[in-house]
C-alpha cells in the first residue's frame, strides 16, 4: 500500500504514514462491526441452546439489536463515583479497549495481509495481551468499591496464571514452525501431516497443545466456564460494576474483541490460518481471507457453545487447572516437542 | 523523519514518566507511571532494531513484574503523612544509591567509549548480519558462547523460587482441602448402601 501512495507523489515517510493509518482503519472499523454482530450471534446461539428466541425485535431477525444497545449505552449519563480515583477510573476502559485492538496488527488475514509483518509477531501478541491485565486491575482499584476490587484481583490472577501455560504452548508451536512471524507460522502448516492436512492440530504431538490452548483462551478472556470475575452470585457484576455509559461499553467491546482475537489465534496457530483445511489445489481457489473468517467464526461458535453448556468453575478448581495440570503438561510437551525435533529435524 | 519523531516521543515519555514515578505521592500512581516508562523504553528498543528484547521487556517487566508490584502496593494501607516523614532520614541513603548508580553509568560508558567492551558499535560495524533476525542471533549466542552463564542464571532463579516457597510455605493440618483424585476414584458401590430397615428401627451407618 505504501508503494501506491508513493505513486501519488508523496514522499516515502508520508506514504508510509498514510498507508498505515488506512491499514489501521481497515482493520479496526470492520472489527468493531464484527464485534457488534458477534454479540448478536453469541446471544442467538445461547438462546437457541436454551430453546429461546433471543433478540428478534430490532431490525430483521433482531440483527440491529447490538446497535440499539450501543445507542442506549451511548445516550446514558457517565457516572463517576465520588470516592473513585478519577484519572485511573477513566483511563482503565480506554486501556482495555486499546489493547484489545492493538493485538490485531500482526494477525494475518491472508497471505501477507497484515498491518505489521514483524519477526516477533507472536511475542508481540503475548506482550500486548499481558497489558490487558492493567485495564482490569486499574478499574477494580480505582472504583474504590469492594466487589470490583475482588473481581479485579480474581481476573488478574486468572489472566496471569493462564498466560504462563499459553506461553509454553506457544513455545511448542514456535519450535515446530521455527519462527515467531505469524505469517510464516501459517505457511509452515501447509501440508503439515502427510502433505494432506493444513494445520498443526493434526499433529499428534501438538493436538493436546491445541486442546489446552483452547481452554486457556477461554480462561484468558474470562469466558464461561471461567467467568468467575463476573460471577453474579458472588460479586455484583465484576470489575466493571461501577462503570456506566460508554466506559462500560468500552469494556464490553474490548471483551468481545479479545474473544475474537483468541479465536483468530486458535485459527492461526493450530488450524492453518488463511490456508484451506486440506492441501488440495481446488480449495485454494477460495480466497484465504474467506477461510480465515470461516475458521474464526467456527471457533466463536465453539466459545458460545461452551458458554451455553458448561457450568462455572470454582476459583480453586480454576487455579488448580492452570498451575497443577496445564503448567506441568505444557512444560512436558515443550520437552517432548523439542526432543522430537532434535532427533528428526536437527540431527 | 518518522524515526526521529518516534524517538523523541518515546524518549520524552520515558524520562517524564520516570520522573513522575519518583515525584508522585500515591504509590499506585508511581507504579503505573513506572509501567509507562517500561513501555516507552521498549519502544526505544524497537527503534534501535532490538525488537526481541523490546517484546521481552514488555512481557517480563510490564506483564509480570509490574503486576506483582501493583498487587503489593494496592494491598498496602498507605499512610501518606508517614511516607513523607522519612524523607530527611533516608536522604543520605538515597543520595548514596544515586551516586553509586551515577558512578556505574560513567564507568560503563567510559569503558564502552575506550572500546574494552565488545558490543555493537554506534556506526553498526559489529551489528548482526543482514537477514538474520535478532531472535535467531541472540539464541545462537546464548546457547553456544554463553551457555553456562545462561544455565547458571536459570539455576539461580530456580533456587530463588524454591527458597521463596520454602520460606513462606506452612504445613497446616487443620484445613480440609478438596482431593479431586480421591473424589474421582469413588464408585457408587462403595459410597452407597441399600438397606431396607424395619419400620421404627432406623439405620446405623
Amino acid at each position: 500500500m505504501t508503494a501506491f501512495f508513493q505513486s501519488l507523489g508523496m514522499t516515502y515517510d508520508w506514504a508510509w504514514f498514510v498507508s498505515t493509518v488506512c491499514g489501521i482503519l481497515l482493520i479496526a472499523l470492520p472489527l468493531m462491526l464484527a464485534v457488534a454482530m458477534i454479540i448478536y450471534v453469541d446471544r442467538k446461539i445461547w438462546a437457541a441452546m436454551a430453546l429461546r428466541r433471543g433478540p428478534n425485535v430490532v431490525g430483521p431477525f433482531g440483527l440491529l439489536q447490538s446497535f440499539a444497545d450501543g445507542l442506549k449505552v451511548f445516550l446514558q449519563e457517565t457516572i463517576v463515583p465520588s470516592a473513585a480515583n478519577k484519572g485511573i477510573f477513566l483511563i482503565a476502559p480506554v486501556i482495555t479497549f486499546t489493547v484489545a485492538l492493538m493485538a490485531w496488527a500482526v494477525i494475518p488475514f491472508n497471505s501477507g495481509a497484515m498491518l505489521a509483518n514483524i519477526n516477533v509477531g507472536l511475542l508481540y501478541i503475548l506482550a500486548i495481551s499481558s497489558l490487558g491485565v492493567y485495564g482490569t486491575i486499574m478499574a477494580g482499584w480505582a472504583s474504590n468499591s469492594k466487589y470490583p476490587f475482588f473481581s479485579a484481583m480474581r481476573a488478574s490472577a486468572q489472566m496471569i496464571s493462564y498466560e504462563v501455560s499459553i506461553g509454553f504452548i506457544i513455545v511448542c508451536v514456535v519450535l515446530w514452525a521455527g519462527t515467531f512471524n505469524l505469517n510464516d507460522i501459517v505457511k509452515a502448516q501447509q501440508g503439515h501431516v502427510f502433505g494432506i492436512f493444513n494445520g498443526f492440530v493434526f499433529n499428534p504431538l501438538l493436538f493436546p497443545m491445541w486442546v489446552m490452548f483452547l481452554i486457556s483462551s477461554l480462561a484468558e478472556t474470562q469466558r464461561a466456564p471461567f467467568d468467575l470475575t463476573e460471577a453474579e452470585s458472588e460479586l455484583v457484576a465484576g470489575y466493571q460494576t461501577e462503570y456506566s455509559s460508554m466506559a462500560f461499553a468500552a469494556y464490553w467491546l474490548g471483551e468481545y474483541a479479545n474473544v475474537l482475537l483468541m479465536c483468530a489465534l486458535n485459527t492461526t496457530l493450530f488450524f492453518g490460518g488463511w490456508l484451506p483445511p486440506l492441501d488440495w489445489a481446488p480449495l485454494y481457489l477460495v480466497p484465504g481471507f474467506i477461510w480465515f473468517l470461516l475458521k474464526v467464526f467456527f471457533f466463536f461458535f465453539v466459545f458460545s457453545w461452551v458458554k451455553a453448556t458448561v457450568p462455572r468453575y470454582r476459583y480453586d478448581q480454576l487455579m488448580r487447572l492452570g498451575w497443577k495440570i496445564f503448567l506441568p503438561t505444557s512444560l512436558l510437551f515443550v520437552v517432548l516437542v523439542s526432543g522430537y525435533l532434535m532427533l528428526t529435524r536437527y540431527s | 523523519m518518522i524515526h526521529v519523531i518516534a524517538f523523541y516521543l518515546f524518549a520524552v515519555m520515558t524520562v517524564a514518566s520516570a520522573a513522575i514515578t519518583i515525584l508522585s505521592r500515591n504509590p499506585v500512581h508511581s507504579v503505573l507511571w513506572l509501567i509507562l516508562a517500561f513501555f516507552n523504553a521498549a519502544g526505544l528498543m524497537v527503534l534501535t532494531g532490538a525488537e526481541f528484547i523490546a517484546m521481552l521487556l514488555v512481557i517480563v517487566y510490564v506483564g509480570a513484574v509490574a503486576v506483582l508490584f501493583l498487587f503489593v502496593v494496592m494491598m498496602l494501607d498507605i499512610d501518606f503523612a508517614e511516607l513523607r516523614a522519612g524523607f530527611v532520614r533516608y536522604f543520605p541513603l538515597g543520595a548514596l544509591v544515586a551516586l553509586v548508580l551515577l558512578a556505574e553509568m560513567v564507568l560503563g560508558i567510559g569503558a564502552y567509549r575506550v572500546g574494552s567492551i565488545q558490543l555493537g558499535t554506534p556506526d553498526g560495524t559489529a551489528a548482526v548480519a543482514e537477514g538474520v533476525s535478532n531472535t535467531a542471533a541472540i539464541g545462537a549466542l546464548l546457547y553456544s558462547r554463553y551457555l553456562f552463564l545462561f544455565e547458571a542464571a536459570g539455576i539461580i532463579l530456580l533456587v530463588a523460587m524454591i527458597g521463596a516457597i520454602v520460606l513462606t510455605h506452612r504445613q497446616r493440618n487443620d484445613t480440609r482441602g478438596q482431593k479431586i483424585s480421591k473424589q474421582n476414584a469413588r464408585r457408587p458401590e462403595e459410597a452407597t448402601v441399600n438397606v431396607k430397615p424395619e419400620v421404627g428401627k432406623g439405620v446405623t451407618l
